[in-house]
Parts: structure tokens; C-alpha cells; sequence
């Protein structure tokens, strides 16, 4: 072998120049790409790399509690967990889709859907995909936390409502908030967030909601919390004092039991609601999670409509209650005057139609005035009364004296009623009045439609001289809507006395739920949702009737006021409402005179809770109500307008 | 002939950038692992290059020539021990590439590159003329297209691409036509279609995951965009020794090994990428300065593949971290952890230390 190339040196130093310029050229792209990286493009991957190490994890702030008016809970609200998905790597997510629906106990099917639904959120955002974890569900996202580093648990407090439905219309419920709220709310609501949905909850639901806080961590590649960063603290929300009596509203709730109706109590002087009861009623604790959509569907079916508010929903004809309006105008119109009499011989026919009293076919009330029309609540003195005023006249006083409008209580969705007028009847049935109609309308049938809650207020106003205080449950209410209606002192009197005599004369139609030493005074009403014939034709014997009783104490300048309705019944209203007013109304000055008396009550000790009542919450925000917020009450009518629904 | 050289001889300045680039990657490599289960990382790491420098002195004492003489038994020495490695080595991450010495597995491929660089300067040194004839680069071709192919069995797609650059470094030195060059590309361009067939399904995954990198959040794609989050989340002047996030909670892929620059980018900045690069650059130079200098042609060939070799895995590493090429892993020489790839960048600057020594002897 010859080793010749020992000594070549020809060398190709061209070449070798050439190969250290390509040199610099490669190290001078590679810095160049590294200045885009490092230098153009920072700002961006300093962004990713952050949120690659940052995971943040909402801090929900409790809601605010309900009080009642001597300070016992209401509402309140309890720990638990959610378990939430992070859905930044949607590959990843895809991928563990089944491992995590078998993990949890969920429907791989309902799993995909929802992640459909919130497509159109930003992708940060974690979703709740399960709302009560179970310790089970626990221990699998912690087992899992390296190879499905896509679960994440939230603490959540749960709103907990008395059981059974308990003043369930009134507190109202809250719900996890839909994707519309979520896009409409600016970025206020995440998904999972809850707020109310009705009642109080969600007419107070920017004072009750707290501000979330943000706990952030740093994690690892694989999902691992390696630290912790500062935390945001979550600001719980205000508690709210109701005017709610928790002694009256047990009674109003015992007193419907399982009957189809409604009862309010208020206190005419300040408008304060003292109970407030709808049945049948839904357990608002089975929204407080998630309400599956079968429930729903079965709730909104229910013929009893179990979530219809029917203190400030309920449309119905007020019968005979509606006398005490007659009475009100014939007195203040003095048409017919005032010593207006009518022979009642059972019956009565005007405009060629039969009109029957109540009690046709038993006996008859002869020669009536007003005070026994009232007190024995004969039909046809009203009728003629009716008559000879004429259907506006009737709709004039009875909206002066607040029917066909909205008391202005402090809940989202009262109705007005209906108070018929030949206007009404021209705009929207385009005919004119029939003379007959009018007949009907006297005895608070026909057309005319009141709420429960209208009943008290109206009733409540002209008991107080016509002075009228707008209903509200929020106990720190600084200005309270009122307004005053001119009632001479001799009609409120007439009045008054008249529904005195209802329950305390004899052949007064409330006798049985006098009261001894309470100047207790009332009106009981039947109306008829279908006429005696129909009724009959279709085999319901005596008809379906709303008993009414609208109660209060004491005659003049009334404390309390009280108005229940009995729906579907067959009885007659003072047999039916009547003992439920009654209760409540001796429950009040049970109460009133022990305090009196200097006996222990709510409202000179600290309140003690009973364990079948409601239990404290050991960390429960103390929060002063600001007086400004609370002036909602008054412009409440406003601030509905402004909601979507 | 001149008795053997002395100590002025050898080039202090390259071994003081070789000292400098082995020290970030000593520091890279402890940010990168102090905190974690291979905490210790980096005194291994010291270990090789404590062993890696005295082989580097013994094989730069061994005249070339003599090494050189040997080059056809050392290529069929080469050749068996691949084959030895396909039939009997160890296999580790999913790969065929370890035969175990002294307790410690060595990649034999490493050391095969050296045997090539060795058998190429040969090979091309006995080329009498100037222009290099066509069976000439057939036979360099076929030459390295043995062990080559050997390499792509075990799979390791990225040394074997390794022995490319050097196969065209010294045909270009060697006289190499243009019209060869422009065939070859044409050709290469035509196989590529071929070659994509023989890919392993891993290799192919990461070719198109470098194409079209949000198809593949968590693979390789994964890997690439981490390494990017990294270098650019590092800014201008880097989030300092051992606080970069992605480096630290580990979402940067094997950050001690073949990912070392992203995490040193992390923590260090452009700043410190203009350091590395800077120390890369001037040791590519100072080895493009030695084969200028070298006593011959054999001993600038020798040294021209050592700067092949190097300049093409500082190129690849270096671009894959930043997104520019895709995943191949090939490591950063002397900065990333790894006791066969340290040894081979050491033997193979004794290999140029060795012509140095030599330029003034007769």
C-alpha cells in the first residue's frame, strides 16, 4: 500500500473559505430565528407560557341568606363540589371523553353534547360537567390526575331552602345561568355560575350574589400542582332580611296544607308581607343542583301548576269579596245612596236574564241593606247596586282602590288582574258592553280578575282610611311606596263594620272563625269557574269553586291583613279560607301578646333555632344592608322592565 | 521526522471554547434536573467530559497517519459491530442502538461516525486529480451507504443522516462537479418519495407533524410548540438561572438532552443564545482554521468531517428547537447530556488536535 497521500498537500482553500462563510450564514439563520422568538414574537409565548403553568380555579363566593324578620334563616346555603372540565386541548379532551364518562357516572352521550353547547365560549373556561361530586368521583379525578390531567374540583355552596316546599313561591330558586345568560352578562356569569331564577332570588339577585374570588396554582406538564400564587379572595354575598314572620308563615303553610290555593298576610301600615304561601309547591332543594329535564317537563305538565307564584299570579274572579268594592264606591259615588235597600226574594232578573242569590232554593234575605247585604253577603242587593251604577263607575273605584294594576311588590313577575270597563271590551272583544255583564261583575264575577295578593292590599287600604302601603318582603326597605286614596270617614266606617258583622253577627257568613277578644272583621267569597248548569251537565255536582276569605284585625286601622284563596273547591270560601286566615290572625296576637306580656320571644332574645326549622350556617357572611340598594323596592316596577322576561 | 510535538502544539484556544460550551450545557443541565427525579444529572455529565478530555489527549498523541493506515480494518471493525448491535444490542426507548461496556451503554453508531470521518479522509485523500470522477463519488457513496443503511435499521434516522453532511463535505473539498451535484439533487429529490416509504411510522409522525404542526397537539407537534413557548417565553434577557417555567415544571420535552437549547433559551435569552451560538460558531471556525492549516490533505479532510459532523448537529439540534426542522434526535455536541455523544465530540477533536500537532512535522 503506498502511503503517498502523506504528502499531498494540495489544498482546496477556496472551498474551505467558502465552507466558513456557509458557517456564518447557518449560525446567522439560527440567531435569526431565535431574535423572531425571542425578541418579536415574546410577548405572545411569555402569554402561553404562562397560561401553560397558571391554572386558575374559581373561588365561588357564598350567596347571601334569607332572614326572617326576627333574624331566623331561611335560606341558607352548604358546601359541596363540582367537578369541572378543562377543555384548552381539545384533542385531549376527545381522547378521555369515555375514560372520563365511565370515571364519573355519566352519559357519554349528554358528555358530548354539552361540550357542543358550550362551543362558543372561550376555551379556557372550564365547564361544569358534574355539579355534586360524590367521594367516588373524587377519588377518580385525584387517582387520575397524570394521565387525565383535564378534571379539575370546584368548592360550590349549595342553596339550601326549607324542606317541603316551604315559602318556596316567595324565596323563589336559583339556577345554574343558560349559555344566553352567559354571552348576554359581559363576562359576569361563567358557565356553572348560579343566580336566582325567580322570587327573591332573582329580584335580589345583585345583592345577594357575592364577587368570585380566584385561586391560581402552577401545575406541571402533567397536571400536577407544584405551587400556589396569591389568591383573590371570593367576597360572599349580602344576607337579606325578609319581613317574613317565620311563626306565621309555618301557619299559612300548615293552614293550605295540601290544598290548591294561596294565602297572604301583610301588615297594612308598612306594606310588610307576613306570610306568604302558593301550594302546591314545588321543593326548590331539587333545582338548588341541577333540575333534569324530565323533572322539568313533569313540573310545567302538572295540571295544580306547582310552579305558578299564585299569590301574584293566580288571575282569579274574586266573588263575593269583590262586594266590599261595591260597597266602597256605592258609599263614595252615592250611587245608589246610602240607604240604598233591596228586596231579596232569592233571585233577581234584570235585562230579561234570571240572576240567583246564593241562597236560592234554600230561604231568601228579604228586605236587605247594605249593612246585612255585606254582613250576609246577599247577591242580589248587589246586583242591583251594580246595575244602577254602571259598569264604569264600578271599574273607576275599583282601580282607584288598586284592582287591574300591580300592588308593586318586591317579586319579578306580579300580574295586574283584570278589572273589566266598556273600553276594555271595545279593544280587545271589538263589541260593546252588554248591561248584562255588568250584573255578573257586581258579585265579582264575569270578566273581573284579582290576585290574592291584591286582595290583602286593597282590602288592607281601605281598612287604613285609604292609605296604601306598597307590599314588599325585603325588611330593610327605607322608602316604601305608598298612596292615598280619599275615603270619607263614614264609608270606611260602613265598611268595616260590615265585614265586622261578617264574622262576629248573627247570619253572618263568617261566624265560624270568630275570634274571641279580636276585633276580627272579614269577607268570604265563592266564584264559581263554572255555572251551576255546566257544571252539573258535566257531572261535578255543586261546581267548582275559588273560596276566598279576606281577613283582618283589629276593625279600624288594621295590623294585620289576611287573603286566602281555595282553588277547584266545592265549598264555600268561608268554610275553606276562612279558618286559614283565621289562624293566622290569632297566631299574630298569640305572638303579639306574649311580647306584650314580657314573655321570651324571637324579637328580645337571639334567636334559637329549633332543629325543625332552619340551622345556622357557622360562616355566614355578616353583611349591613346599604340603604341606597335597597330603595329598589320603590322603583321596582321600573327594574322590571328592564329584564328580558 | 521531527520527534513528537509538545504541549504549545495543541490549540489552547479550541479546547478553551470546547471548555466553554461543556460548562453552559454542566449549568443547563443542573437547572434542568436539580429539581426532579434526576437530580445528579449533571455530574455524570462532568464525569464524561473528565473521561472524554483524557481520550481526547491519548488520541491526539497517535499520529493520523498511522490511524489513517488502519482505516479498512476500523471500516470492517465499524461494520460488524452495527451488525452486532442489530443482532445482540440492548434496546432502550424503543430502539436498537445500545451495546453495554463497563457497566454503561454505548451507542455504537457514535463511534462509527468517527470511523467514517476516518475512512472518508482516506477514501478522498488518495484522489489524485483535482475534479472528483463520477466512480469516485459512486464508490465514497457506496462507502458510507453501508453503514448508513445499518444505522436507519436500528432506527436511528438521525445519526444516520449524520454521515451525509460528511460524505458531502468531502466530496466538495475533494473537487466535486458541479454537474454531479446538481444530478445528485436531482435524483435525491426524485428518491424522496422512496425514502418516505421506508420511514418508521414515529419518523413519518414527525416529518408531518413539523408540516403541519397544529394537526398534533401532543406528539411531537406537542413537543415542538413546548420548545417554542419556552425559547420565546425566554425574551431578550431570559427569566434567570433556574426559574423558567417551562424548563422547571417540564413541559419542555428531554430538556437535559436533545431539547437543551430551548430550556437554556428559557432561562437565559437571546442573550444567552448569542453566547452559545457565538461559542458554536467560533468552534466550527477555528476547525475550518486547523484544516487550513492542516500538513495535508488527509489530515484536512479528517478535519473538515470532524466540522461536517459537528456543524451538522448544531444546525439540526438547534433548528429543531426552534421549530425551523423536524424532530430527528440528534443532540447538541458537548451541551446536552449523553456519555456516547460526549466521548464522540471529544475523540473527534482529538482526531483535529492529532493534525495540528502535525502541521510542522515532515
Amino acid at each position: 500500500m503506498s502511503y503517498w497521500f502523506r504528502n499531498d498537500n494540495r489544498l482546496p482553500q477556496v472551498r474551505l473559505a467558502a465552507a466558513s462563510y456557509v458557517i456564518v450564514g447557518i449560525i446567522t439563520l439560527l440567531l435569526l430565528g431565535f431574535w423572531k422568538l425571542q425578541v418579536i414574537d415574546s410577548d405572545k409565548y411569555g402569554v402561553m407560557a404562562e397560561r401553560n403553568r397558571v391554572r386558575s380555579i374559581p373561588i365561588i363566593a357564598p350567596r347571601g341568606r334569607m332572614l326572617d324578620r326576627d333574624g331566623r334563616v331561611l335560606v341558607d346555603n352548604y358546601p359541596s363540589f363540582s367537578v369541572l372540565l378543562l377543555r384548552d386541548d381539545e384533542a385531549a379532551v376527545s381522547k378521555n371523553l369515555p375514560a372520563i364518562a365511565d370515571g364519573l357516572g355519566l352519559s357519554l352521550d349528554d358528555l358530548k353534547e354539552q361540550l357542543v353547547n358550550t362551543e362558543a365560549l372561550p376555551k379556557f373556561q372550564p365547564i361544569v360537567i358534574k355539579p355534586e361530586a360524590t367521594p367516588a368521583d373524587v377519588a377518580f379525578i385525584e387517582s387520575h390526575r397524570a394521565d387525565i390531567p383535564l378534571l379539575e374540583m370546584l368548592m360550590v355552596h349549595r342553596r339550601r331552602y326549607l324542606p317541603g316546599g316551604f315559602m318556596a313561591h316567595a324565596s323563589g330558586y336559583v339556577g345554574e345561568v343558560s349559555e344566553q345568560q352567559i354571552e348576554a352578562s359581559n363576562g359576569k356569569f361563567r358557565p356553572g355560575d348560579f343566580a336566582g331564577k325567580t322570587g327573591l332570588e332573582r329580584q335580589y339577585n345583585d345583592l345577594l350574589v357575592g364577587t368570585d374570588g380566584m385561586r391560581r396554582v402552577i401545575v406541571n406538564s402533567v397536571g400536577k400542582e407544584m405551587g400556589r400564587l396569591e389568591q383573590q379572595e371570593a367576597i360572599p354575598g349580602k344576607q337579606i332580611q325578609l319581613t317574613i314572620d317565620y311563626d306565621l308563615q309555618q301557619v299559612a303553610e300548615a293552614g293550605l296544607g295540601d290544598k290548591k290555593g294561596a294565602v297572604v298576610a301583610l301588615n297594612p301600615q308598612t306594606g310588610e308581607v307576613l306570610a306568604f304561601a302558593s301550594h302546591p309547591a314545588p321543593d326548590p332543594n331539587d333545582f338548588a343542583i341541577r333540575v333534569s329535564k324530565e323533572e322539568w317537563q313533569r313540573l310545567n305538565a302538572d295540571p295544580a301548576h306547582p310552579l305558578l307564584d299564585r299569590v301574584t299570579q293566580a288571575q282569579l274572579a274574586p266573588g263575593s269579596v269583590f262586594k266590599i268594592i261595591m260597597a266602597t264606591a256605592m258609599l263614595e259615588s252615592k250611587v245608589p245612596p246610602e240607604n240604598f235597600t233591596a228586596f231579596c226574594p232569592g233571585y233577581g232578573v234584570f235585562y230579561g236574564q234570571m240572576h240567583k242569590c246564593w241562597v236560592y232554593g234554600k230561604s231568601s234575605h228579604g228586605a236587605v241593606d247594605l249593612h246585612s247585604a255585606i254582613v250576609r253577603s246577599c247577591d242580589v242587593f248587589f246586583y242591583n247596586v251594580g246595575m244602577r251604577m254602571g259598569i264604569d263607575r264600578i271599574a273607576k273605584y275599583a282601580k282607584m282602590l288598586g284592582l287591574g294594576s300591580k300592588s308593586g311588590i318586591d317579586l319579578p313577575s306580579e300580574e295586574s288582574g283584570l278589572v273589566p270597563s266598556e273600553e276594555w271590551v271595545q279593544r280587545v272583544y271589538h263589541h260593546k258592553w252588554y248591561p248584562g255583564s255588568t250584573i255578573s261583575v257586581s258579585i265579582g264575577q264575569g270578566s273581573v280578575m284579582v290576585t290574592p295578593l291584591q286582595v290583602a292590599y286593597v282590602i288592607g287600604g281601605i281598612a287604613s282610611d285609604g292609605d296604601y302601603k306598597q307590599p314588599h318582603l325585603l325588611k330593610d326597605a327605607p322608602s316604601v311606596g305608598q298612596k292615598h286614596v280619599e275615603l270619607s270617614e263614614n264609608t270606611v266606617e260602613q265598611v268595616t263594620q260590615g265585614m265586622y258583622g261578617v264574622v262576629n253577627e248573627a247570619g253572618g257568613t263568617g261566624q265560624s272563625v270568630k275570634l274571641q277578644g279580636i276585633e276580627f272583621c272579614g269577607k268570604s267569597g265563592t266564584a264559581q269557574m263554572m255555572s251551576y248548569a255546566a257544571a252539573s251537565r258535566l257531572g261535578l255536582g255543586k261546581g267548582k269553586n275559588d273560596g276566598w276569605f279576606v281577613g283582618f284585625a283589629p276593625r279600624r286601622n288594621p295590623e294585620i291583613v289576611v287573603a286566602a284563596v281555595v282553588e277547584d273547591t266545592s265549598e264555600h270560601g268561608g268554610t275553606t279560607s276562612g279558618p286559614v286566615v283565621r289562624d293566622i290572625v290569632k297566631a299574630y296576637y298569640d305572638k303579639k301578646n306574649k311580647k306584650t306580656q314580657g314573655q321570651v320571644t324571637a324579637e328580645n332574645h337571639p334567636p334559637q333555632l329549633q332543629k325543625n326549622t332552619a340551622s345556622l350556617v357557622s360562616e355566614a357572611p355578616k353583611v349591613v344592608l346599604k340603604p341606597q340598594e335597597t330603595a329598589a323596592v320603590v322603583s321596582s316596577n321600573e327594574k322590571r322592565k328592564a329584564r328580558p322576561e | 521526522m521531527k520527534e513528537a510535538p509538545g504541549t504549545r502544539d495543541y490549540d489552547w484556544w479550541l479546547l478553551a471554547i470546547v471548555a466553554a460550551i461543556c460548562t453552559l450545557g454542566v449549568i443547563e443541565i443542573y437547572s434542568a434536573t436539580h429539581g426532579s427525579v434526576l437530580v445528579g444529572m449533571h455530574t455524570r455529565q462532568i464525569r464524561w467530559i473528565i473521561i472524554g478530555t483524557v481520550l481526547m489527549f491519548i488520541f491526539s498523541r497517535l499520529d493520523y497517519h498511522v490511524i489513517l493506515d488502519q482505516a479498512p480494518i476500523l471500516y470492517i471493525v465499524g461494520i460488524l459491530a452495527l451488525t452486532a448491535v442489530l443482532l445482540f444490542g440492548h434496546r432502550r426507548f424503543g430502539a436498537q442502538r445500545w451495546i453495554p461496556i463497563l457497566g454503561e451503554f454505548f451507542q455504537v453508531s457514535e463511534l462509527v461516525k468517527l470511523i467514517i470521518i476516518i475512512v472518508l479522509a482516506r477514501f478522498f485523500a488518495e484522489v489524485r486529480t483535482d475534479e472528483l470522477s463520477l466512480q469516485d463519488l459512486i464508490k465514497a457513496g457506496l462507502l458510507v451507504g453501508v453503514p448508513l443503511v445499518l444505522i436507519l435499521k436500528q432506527p436511528d434516522l438521525g445519526t444516520a443522516l449524520v454521515l451525509m453532511p460528511m460524505l458531502i463535505v468531502g466530496a466538495f473539498l475533494a473537487g466535486l462537479q458541479w454537474k454531479h451535484a446538481v444530478a445528485i439533487v436531482l435524483i435525491g429529490l426524485l428518491m424522496l418519495p422512496v425514502g418516505w416509504h421506508f420511514l418508521k411510522p414515529y419518523q413519518k409522525e414527525r416529518v408531518t407533524s413539523f408540516l403541519h404542526p397544529e394537526e398534533d397537539a401532543k406528539g411531537s407537534g406537542y413537543q415542538v410548540l413546548q420548545s417554542k413557548i419556552a425559547v420565546g417565553s425566554g425574551g431578550f434577557w431570559g427569566k434567570g438561572f433556574g426559574n423558567g417555567t417551562q424548563n422547571q415544571l417540564g413541559y419542555i420535552p428531554v430538556r437535559y438532552s436533545d431539547f437543551i437549547m430551548s430550556a437554556w433559551a428559557e432561562e437565559q435569552g437571546f442573550k444567552g443564545v448569542l453566547l452559545a451560538l457565538g461559542l458554536y460558531m467560533a468552534l466550527l471556525l477555528r476547525l475550518v482554521q486547523n484544516a487550513q492549516r492542516a500538513k495535508d490533505r488527509a489530515g484536512m479532510f479528517l478535519v473538515m468531517g470532524v466540522t461536517a459532523a459537528l456543524g451538522f448537529h448544531v444546525l439540526v439540534n438547534v433548528a429543531m428547537v426552534i421549530g425551523a426542522m423536524p424532530v430527528t434526535g440528534i443532540p447538541l455536541p458537548l451541551m446536552s447530556y449523553g456519555g456516547s455523544a460526549t466521548l464522540f465530540v471529544f475523540l473527534a477533536i482529538g482526531l483535529v488536535m492529532n493534525v495540528r500537532l502535525r502541521r510542522f512535522v515532515n
